[in-house]
């Protein structure tokens, strides 16, 4: 069991503190801060998610910048402890729309009622939004989201897409709208990190898709949901150990995948449908993991070529493989330079509006920023670089590996679709608004050179 | 539900955004208390204002005020002075009201004993109101109280509560006996409580109650344990067979936290045949599926322990494990990541040829933060065989690159880590020489200390390594630990590298500037070992070095250079076959955790052991160990139920387990704790030193004293029954028709160890033995040949004149019920204490009887 909960700001506030067993001392929350604040280990500067200190275990997640930990003395499942931090957080955001430190200040006294019910005397009582909503009386004092810059990945839908009701995932699952009645709506979005590492040669040395179907219901009365994907897809690829496999004729083969608890399997395995009710609130239906092999979205180029002993010119090409009515956005490409650069020039492309790049003198690295890429174009960055020093041995040594950060809405490498959403009717005149949405996202998009 | 009140905030935004702010400036207003009282002192006035008005909006500002009072507490102000004029504003129906003044109450009434007096009423009140809500939230606010003289208050409530026909008052109630009998145990026990939570636990409808009652009780009866049997039995029925196939049944009703409770339960249930294994698993094989890692880490301790005997379904578990595991790594936060991925690092750690082909799952992704990194080098290196080496390798000389210096370190060692356990190590030498020239200063100091550990197990690459170590000037060697390495190999191979006389001798020179005595030490040994080879060349380096080294004022230096120049002195050959003898090549390098304690962490599966790597005793203080922990159990036994003193028991207990755990390690393994650290009141052991064990053998007979005393009368009649035993050997032979053994031990030293923990005592006794016996028992070697002859099995032995120390195990020749036993021989005084728990309580008697007879006919023959 736990022995405190408390969430920090980023300076170190105490934003809400609820001490459920009173066998840690008070001082806890500034004890942690200023180890995590300061931690120094084995030449390790971030502290880990769980660590011991003077006999009490400390453990914590990261939330929108924001710090969510619990203490126990005993010898804790650490799962157990993260996984409940993680949905702390999930049922706050459900109440309160979006989840920041001014929606947390603002509704405190709504926050410390939902931490009596998720947890009574440290042991976990229950984090479904659905059940808590029948203990809790407050209402949340919703920020007003417009007026706020987009956060985390409630955002991804926002930009590019106008038909996207980008702020509807930031409404809270019991606030009334202005106009009265909710709105009966359903998100599910299917988002995939994806994860490749390109040779030197430009081959993928390892690839892998982590995707995950996330459902957000704002249905009233929890009617019954089946949803259908691909009929051809199949789960398990014995031994991953042949990462080479051939792509296949289209099918899409899950090397594993887990399900949340809401979900029914019977019968999926006859023709690939998931029924479930879903609970209010925000909940993965479905994480999978895919290590078949995929078309990589954007193909890296790097060239260095020496220019003298004190210079060298770099070439960054970069291709978007994926169709022309798609488009990629907020683009990062990063590239640590040798430690000895003192001066770089760019050479952006002519014309093209919405591209910057950066040397970061601190670091010594290149950044290529672009606010959006259409299928199938082509960008060139040059950056000549100037050393300090004359330059012996190998320069590829110093310099890269070429990292790149993007999403790209409405595209999804593994082809995995949901083909339809049928919602159990009450009446023939119910029909609420479905919104499927698929989104693409870097996790570790690396090109050696 | 329907929602009792629905109202709306009439408060302007400026006045709630002003108590945001007053939270933001905590810090930079250096008034910030003095005007903090001033406004707590403003509260409290406009509180009492409000206290019995019933004029309309009333609620809404009182909620402001509630409202503000909270957030104070939040911040740590103290705002206990409003404590009265919170509880008169209490009278209302208004449950927000409600909810924050209970907070409130709850938060200041352990230390604010008088006042708390002042909510009881108002509590009591609720604990009756129609709505069960209220009642439901009333009860835990009075449990919640924590004031001892005010027990007596909550009996009556709990009573009711836990008979509540509202299945959330139930839940409240159950777990607020648990936080009764933490504010007086006897008032709990008293009431009867756990009776009527184990009721409960059997038959309410509602899941949540019964997980309630389930964690209520294990505590409870966990924490009575060490005073009262009956508390201990009922701890033990908790994983009897009926209520484990209860919860097991009813396991999808559940909550998913509520399943990790009874997972862990029923991890501790001992079956008794191998169907039951494959029922089990079965029907929670689709617990793997969960979106929840800590439902699938329950599943995954379960399905571990419970094969661990049969090797084959052991391995299908792996494999079968391994999938959703990767899954679970993969999705969720960088934090949940973390603790999955540790759990995977142990199971990798244990059976690296089961992952060998998923070695690119431990690749590590350059966005990973270090702590994830470095456990991926290791299952890397773990992994690695003939088939991937070559793969692996390539993959960490890419992070060797890599601009983050922490990281480049681990890779340069894991690389050499592996060149020490492959038996082709022909590319990686060539690998690990290449970053040498890769000319970065911590690439090639750490890859010196991996070339000197190399070259002490494959002296045969002594050419190729010399040849580019030759060509490294020292002066580029800061780090302490790569110039030490570098001067070794400069003493070692004086023969091979030409210019090592001058070298060191240029060392020698700077010996002042040098700084670590580590170095200091390792160039005194580097120049007396040049000089044994190249003498002229080097003796003015050594004089120049032991004249250093003796006026040195580090202790280790000034003795080392003494030593040496006195050996000298003495004789120089001999010197010579001290200093640097004929070396072997070292076979292995010690682990630093022995296999002890990796086998105990195996045990602690999904806890935090897992993440630490450090078995729980080492990191937790003794009453947090959990309800069912390994030395607890061993403890109660020791004790029985007689109490004798505290601090001994415990002591015999970490003696306990060590001695148990000790007998089935391998034995060219160094038994020490490594790099473990004693910071967590570990105790300091080591099985080599005689000093240590000598210290634990005084506690094994003080211990044989304490008992003795305290059970005198019974022992007399023991010590009867042992002489006629020894006596008349007629007696003896008679049970074995009754009871067949099976020649095969059937239990490996971990089972044991796992059995051994769930089964209770069914016979302890002492007896005496014959001294003839007694004679023959030089080692403890000669007494287990001789019980295996009677199909009894040595499990585990330590110890040494006069006391010895036996685990054995027996099993039936027909089915797998096994018996165990702890044996203490004291060969002085001929005594033999010993313990037998069985499968099979009613045949224990028997197998006693046999065991006696095998032990008394020792030495005899």
């Amino acid at each position: 069991m736990i022995s405190q909960f408390f969430v920090l700001s980023q300076r170190g506030d105490n934003i809400v503190f609820r001490d459920y067993r009173g066998d840690v001392q008070k001082a806890s929350a500034e004890i942690f801060f200023r180890k995590v604040k300061f931690w120094k280990e084995d030449g390790n500067e971030e502290a880990p998610p769980v660590f011991n200190l003077d006999g009490v275990n400390y453990f914590h997640v990261k939330v929108v910048g924001l710090l969510f930990v619990a203490t126990t003395r005993n010898n804790l499942s650490p799962s157990l402890a993260l996984e409940l931090l993680q949905r702390i957080a999930r049922v706050i955001k459900d109440y309160l729309g979006l989840l920041n430190e001014e929606s947390l200040r603002k509704n405190f006294v709504l926050v410390y009622e939902l931490l009596d019910e998720v947890v009574d005397f440290g042991y976990v009582q229950t984090t479904s939004t659905e059940v808590l909503k029948s203990y809790i009386f407050n209402e949340p004092i919703v920020l007003d989201a417009s007026r706020l810059p987009p956060l985390g990945p409630a955002s991804l839908f926002m930009q590019g897409n106008k038909r996207m009701p980008g702020t509807a995932v930031t409404k809270s699952v019991v606030a009334h709208e202005p106009g009265g009645r909710k709105r009966e709506e359903i998100f599910v979005d299917i988002i995939e990190k994806i994860s490749v590492t390109f040779s030197s040669s430009g081959y993928i040395l390892t690839s892998e898709i982590d995707g995950t179907i996330q459902m957000k219901s704002y249905l009233t009365g929890n009617p019954e949901i089946k949803l259908a994907l691909n009929d051809d897809l199949s789960i398990g690829r014995g031994s991953i150990s042949n990462y080479s496999g051939s792509s296949g004729a289209g099918a899409v083969i899950l090397d594993d995948c887990n399900f949340h608890e809401s979900v029914h399997l019977d019968s999926f395995d006859v023709d690939r449908t998931l029924t479930l009710v879903p609970s209010d609130g925000e909940f993965p239906v479905m994480n999978y993991r895919i290590t078949q092999e995929f078309k990589p979205p954007f193909i890296i180029n790097t060239l260095i070529e020496e220019a003298g002993s004190l210079k060298a010119e770099v070439v960054l090409k970069i291709r978007a493989e994926f169709p022309s009515s798609i488009t990629a956005n907020t683009i990062l490409v990063e590239m640590p330079l040798p430690s000895c650069t003192t001066r770089v020039n760019f050479e952006l492309e002519s014309g093209i509006v919405g591209q910057t790049a950066d040397f970061k003198e601190s670091n010594k690295k290149l950044e290529w920023n672009m606010k959006k890429i259409v299928g199938g174009s082509e960008h060139t960055l040059r950056a000549k670089l100037n050393f300090s020093q004359e330059w012996h041995g190998n320069i590829t040594k110093e310099a890269g590996p070429v990292s790149m950060t993007f999403t790209i809405p409405m595209y999804n490498p593994s082809r995995l679709q949901v083909k339809y959403l049928q919602i159990a009717k009450k009446t023939k005149a119910y029909n609420p608004y479905r919104w499927v949405r698929y989104v693409t996202q870097a996790n570790s998009y690396v090109a050696r050179i | 539900m329907v929602k009792l009140v629905n109202f709306s905030f009439t408060f302007s935004g400026t006045r709630t955004s002003e108590i945001g702010d007053g939270i933001n400036y905590r810090n930079a207003n250096p008034r910030f208390g003095s005007i903090r009282k001033g406004e707590v002192s403003d509260l409290k006035m406009q509180l009492r204002g409000l206290a019995g008005s019933r004029a309309p909006g009333t609620d809404d500002t009182k909620r402001d005020l509630f409202k503000k009072v909270i957030s104070y507490m939040t911040i740590g102000i103290d705002v206990s002075s409003v404590f009265s004029e919170m509880v008169m504003c209490s009278a209302t129906s208004d449950i927000v009201l409600k909810k924050m003044c209970y907070l409130y109450v709850g938060n200041y009434a352990k230390h604010n004993p008088e006042l708390a007096l002042l909510t009881i009423n108002f509590l009591q009140r609720d604990c009756k109101d129609e709505d069960p809500m209220i009642r439901g939230l009333a009860l835990r606010s009075l449990c919640s109280l924590g004031v001892a003289n005010l027990v007596e208050y909550l009996v009556g409530p709990l009573n009711n509560g836990l008979k509540d026909g509202n299945s959330y008052v139930r839940m409240v109630a159950a777990v607020g006996v648990l936080k009764l009998y933490h504010i007086s145990a006897s008032t709990c026990m008293d009431a009867d409580f756990p009776a009527l939570l184990k009721h409960l636990m059997l038959k309410d409808k509602d899941a949540q109650v019964v997980a309630n009652c389930l964690t209520s009780l294990q505590e409870i009866w966990s924490l009575e344990a060490s005073t009262s049997e009956e508390a201990a039995r009922e701890r033990e029925a908790l994983l009897s067979k009926p209520i484990i196939y209860y919860f097991l049944n009813r396991i999808k009703e559940f909550s998913e936290w509520a399943q990790c409770i009874v997972l862990e339960l029923v991890a501790k249930y001992v079956i008794s045949d191998s169907d039951e294994i494959f029922d089990i698993m079965n029907l929670l094989e689709d617990r793997l599926q969960h979106a929840n890692g800590a439902v699938v880490l329950a599943t995954i301790k379960l399905f571990l322990h419970l094969t661990l005997s049969m090797n084959d379904v052991h391995q299908q578990v792996y494999e079968r494990i391994k999938a959703p595991l990767l899954t679970l790594v993969s999705s969720g936060s960088p934090e949940q990541s973390y603790a999955v991925l540790s759990h995977l690092h142990l199971l990798v750690m244990r059976a690296p040829f089961i992952f060998s082909s998923d070695y690119k799952h431990f690749y590590c992704q350059y966005n990973e933060p270090f702590y994830v990194k470095k456990l991926k080098l290791e299952m890397l290196t773990a992994v690695a065989n003939e088939s991937n080496t070559y793969e692996i390798v390539t993959e960490l000389c890419e992070y060797v690159a890599n601009v983050d210096i922490p990281m480049a370190r681990e890779s340069i060692r894991a690389v050499g880590k592996i060149a020490l356990q492959q038996y082709d190590v022909n590319a990686i030498v060539d690998r690990l020489l290449q970053f040498l020239e890769m000319e970065k200063e911590h690439v090639t100091a750490e890859t010196l200390v991996l070339v000197k550990d190399l070259l002490r197990k494959y002296p045969q690459w002594s050419h190729d390594c010399i040849a580019v170590v030759g060509n490294i000037s020292s002066k580029n060697i800061q780090e302490p630990k790569a110039k030490a390495a570098l001067i070794w190999m400069l003493g070692e191979y004086a023969q091979d590298m030409q210019d090592a006389p001058y070298i060191l001798e240029s060392l020698v020179e700077n010996w002042d500037e040098e700084h670590s005595a580590e170095v200091r030490l390792h160039l005194l040994t580097a120049v007396i070992k040049c000089f044994f080879r190249r003498a002229p060349e080097t003796q003015k380096a050594l004089g120049a070095a032991l004249a250093a080294g003796v006026a040195d004022f580090h202790q280790d230096v000034h003795d080392r250079a003494l030593f040496y120049y006195r050996l000298l002195q003495h004789d120089v050959s001999v010197a010579e076959r001290i200093v640097n003898p004929p070396k072997q090549a070292v076979s292995v390098f010690a682990d630093t955790q022995n296999s002890e304690i990796k086998d105990r962490i195996f045990d602690e599966f999904n806890s935090l052991s897992v993440v630490y790597q450090k078995p729980s005793y080492m990191f937790t203080d003794k009453e947090y160990r959990g309800p069912f922990a390994f030395s607890e159990e061993l403890g109660n036994l020791s004790i029985g139920t007689e109490s004798a003193d505290n601090i001994v028991a415990a002591q015999r207990v970490e003696e306990n387990d060590k001695d148990l755990l000790l007998g089935s390690s391998e034995k060219e393994e160094s038994p020490g704790f490594g790099n473990n650290g004693s910071a967590y009141n570990a105790p300091s052991y080591d099985g080599s030193t005689t000093g240590a064990s000598q210290a634990q053998l005084d506690l094994v007979s003080l211990d044989q004293l304490s008992t003795v005393n305290t059970t005198s009368s019974s022992l007399a009649i023991d010590e009867l029954l042992g002489l006629g035993m020894s006596a008349g050997p007629s007696l003896a032979p008679l049970p074995s028709a009754a009871l067949k053994l099976s020649a095969k031990a059937g239990l490996d030293p971990n089972n044991f160890q796992q059995k051994w923990r769930q089964l209770a005592v069914s016979i302890s006794q002492e007896i005496s033995i014959d001294p003839r016996g007694v004679a023959a028992m030089t080692t403890p070697q000669a007494l287990s040949r001789h019980m295996q002859s009677h199909s009894i099995h040595c499990i585990a032995s330590g110890g040494q004149a006069p006391n010895f120390k036996f685990f054995f195990v027996a099993q039936k020749a027909d089915e797998p019920s096994a018996y165990l036993v702890e044996c203490i021989i004291n060969s002085s005084s001929c005594k033999v204490q010993f313990k037998i728990k069985a499968d099979d309580q009613n045949t224990s008697q028997t197998f006693s009887e046999m065991f006696q007879s095998a032990l008394s006919s020792f030495g005899l023959a």
